[in-house]
């Protein structure tokens, strides 16, 4: 049922929203005041909130000292190509978990999400070892290929969620008019599904770009992305908080620009395809 | 040409036998309906010609060729579906265009038949627009024209009629059948209205639970019901079925006799009884007569203008040649 919502009751709704959100974001706008601290300021206490000496002196230490370029190029080679790869690989199982279903789809399905609840650390001793094997370690490929294949039952279960929404009889004029299965997927399915596809795309991406458990423990210095790059400024030696702020600055700042000129997609991904 | 047999054909979903063997033949350039309740198998019959479903056991032939294992590209059908189906992110063009760019004909023969389509279906000026954009008779038609262009050896119709509303439909029909006299392609139509299937049919089939109930022209089907369930089936308002001492009187289980063989009176007739609910309909009237010792009323069909209200004492008579018997079983003795 409808319910009026009184002018006061909206402000007072929008106050708590703004509240909550505040409260979320904080951590993330601390970390980028403090990219803009000196290290005694970024330790102080009571801690300064607008009213320090702001300098930019960290970043360019960071970038002395390490060169970010080279972890962001990692990144998006690493997040964009595992994100491609899971897509085309998806695609196609998808349309017959959608389209025709056996009695097991379901179990498919359960069973392939199951695999996102193993904590992750069960699974890295027989991958660490599998990659020394094969001389995966420390590359580019075998980031790619790990991230594909964790990320891909959620590409998959997203993508099925939006080909469901797609009615079946579409599919079965394609085929009447002619349209070999590829052509099916390729001209009709493909075409229907491009908001779908563009919000898993975009998620996955974002998931591969944040993921840390794996590309910190298969990566040294050479395939490295920004997780890595942000790992490296908690060190033994010490802690220097306003110089990791700036390198998290820096490696968030790509994706924070990426999400916030997508926000209506993620939306959409995010409710997977619960959403009209 | 499209000339279709169907051999013994059956079809299970898992244990359930939707429909048990059935033969059929329909022949080049017939306009045959499917008719039946809805759950008696008539679209599932029309999806094993048009191959979405594979059969259980039986043959299909299309012009002699056994194609009950070809795929449903290459069957040479074409198919138009109850909810259009139409591709939303393709203008009306490429739509149409798109079986031919299947089938990889060149461009300007593509050209030239979508024109010619359009030409015929009244689509010409909407040619640049999407389906979203279009009315659900447009749509309709888009339809039609996907399956035209392609000069297939039959049509396949399910149910193509059902989400227009009243008006839209009749002159779509109208339009349907306009098409068929004009391609002369053999047309498969399947519906659950009957007078659809009278209107438009060369032939029709009568399924129920899968089974075919009877096979004829619409006025055969209307004139010599083999069932009582045809019987029912076929006609509108429906045939009224009397058991009892007047059926026994004719040593029949049930007598059917049809609103339009009654013959209302005021004051004299053979049977007596109460006038119910009236439907007037301007030409006809149709009066729902309640009598004695029978729990549903009889429907008669009189004239537009009569004068007899609810509550009134009519006597009715019915026209003893269109006197319909059947037995125990629903068998009709002739």
């Amino acid at each position: 049922m409808a319910r009026a919502v009184t002018n006061q009751r909206k402000t007072v709704n929008t106050a708590v929203a703004w509240a909550i959100g505040l409260l979320i974001f904080f951590p993330v706008l601390w970390t980028i005041l403090t990219s803009f601290k000196t290290e005694a300021e970024a330790i102080a206490d009571p801690p300064v909130f607008l009213f320090f000496n702001w300098t930019l002196e960290n970043y360019s230490v960071v970038q002395e000292r390490s060169d970010y370029m080279r972890f962001l190029w990692n990144s998006v080679i690493i997040a964009g190509v595992s994100t491609l790869v899971g897509i085309v690989v998806a695609v196609p199982a998808a349309w017959s978990m959608a389209f025709v279903p056996s009695r097991r789809t379901k179990d498919v399905l359960l069973w392939m999400l199951s695999t996102k609840m193993l904590p992750a650390v069960g699974a890295l001793y027989p991958i660490y070892l599998i990659f020394i094997e094969l001389g995966l370690l420390d590359t580019r490929a075998g980031l790619v290929l790990v991230m594909m294949l964790i990320n891909l039952p959620i590409i998959v279960w997203m993508l099925y969620t939006y080909f469901r929404e797609i009615p079946g009889e579409i599919l079965e004029a394609a085929r009447m008019d002619g349209a070999s299965l590829r052509n099916e997927i390729l001209y009709v399915l493909t075409p229907m599904a491009v908001p779908g596809i563009a919000s898993t795309l975009l998620l996955n991406f974002i998931l591969a770009w944040n993921e840390a458990f794996w590309t910190l423990n298969l990566t040294a210095a050479k395939a490295g992305p920004l997780t890595a790059f942000i790992a490296s400024y908690s060190s033994p030696e010490g802690l220097f908080y306003a110089k990791l702020s700036a390198a998290s600055t820096m490696a968030i700042a790509p994706i924070l620009i990426l999400g916030w000129f997508s926000q209506k997609q993620l939306v959409r991904g995010l409710t997977f395809g619960a959403v009209k | 040409m499209g000339r279709i047999v169907l051999d013994k054909v059956e079809k299970s979903f898992g244990d359930v036998k939707v429909i048990p063997p059935l033969d059929l033949e329909i022949e080049d350039g017939e306009f045959v309906v499917f008719v039946g309740p809805s759950g008696c198998g008539k679209s599932t019959l029309l999806r094993l010609i048009a191959g979405l479903e594979d059969v259980t056991g039986g043959t299909i032939r299309i012009d002699g060729e056994d194609a009950t294992s070809v795929p449903p590209a290459r069957r040479g059908l074409a198919m138009v579906f109850q909810s259009y189906a139409l591709y939303p992110h393709m203008t009306v063009r490429k739509n149409i265009s798109f079986p031919l760019r299947m089938a990889k004909l060149d461009k300007a023969e593509q050209d030239r038949r979508v024109e010619q389509a359009a030409a015929v279906l009244n689509l010409t000026d909407y040619l640049d627009r999407r389906p979203g954009q279009l009315s659900g008779g447009q749509r309709q038609r888009v339809a039609i024209g996907r399956a035209i262009v392609r000069e297939p050896a039959a049509f396949l119709f399910d149910e193509p009629l059902s989400n227009l509303d009243a008006a839209l439909r009749v002159g779509m029909r109208l339009e349907i059948s306009e098409l068929h006299k004009r391609l002369e392609t053999t047309m498969i139509y399947v519906t659950h209205d009957q007078v659809e299937a009278m209107t438009m049919a060369d032939k029709i089939v009568v399924l129920q639970a899968g089974r075919i109930e009877q096979v004829g022209s619409p006025l055969e089907l209307y004139r010599s019901p083999r069932n009582r369930f045809v019987a029912g089936f076929i006609g509108s308002p429906k045939m009224n079925f009397l058991e009892g001492p007047e059926a026994e009187k004719l040593d029949a289980q049930t007598i059917g006799i049809r609103p339009e063989h009654i013959a209302p009176s005021p004051d004299k007739g053979a049977w007596k009884g109460r006038v119910g609910v009236s439907e007037h309909l301007g030409s006809d009237t149709f009066f729902h007569v309640h009598m004695e010792g029978y729990a549903d009323p009889i429907t008669v069909r009189s004239g537009g203008e009569v004068d007899m209200h609810h509550g009134d004492t009519i006597y009715l008579t019915p026209d003893a040649g269109h006197i319909y018997r059947f037995d125990s079983q629903g068998l009709r003795i002739a």
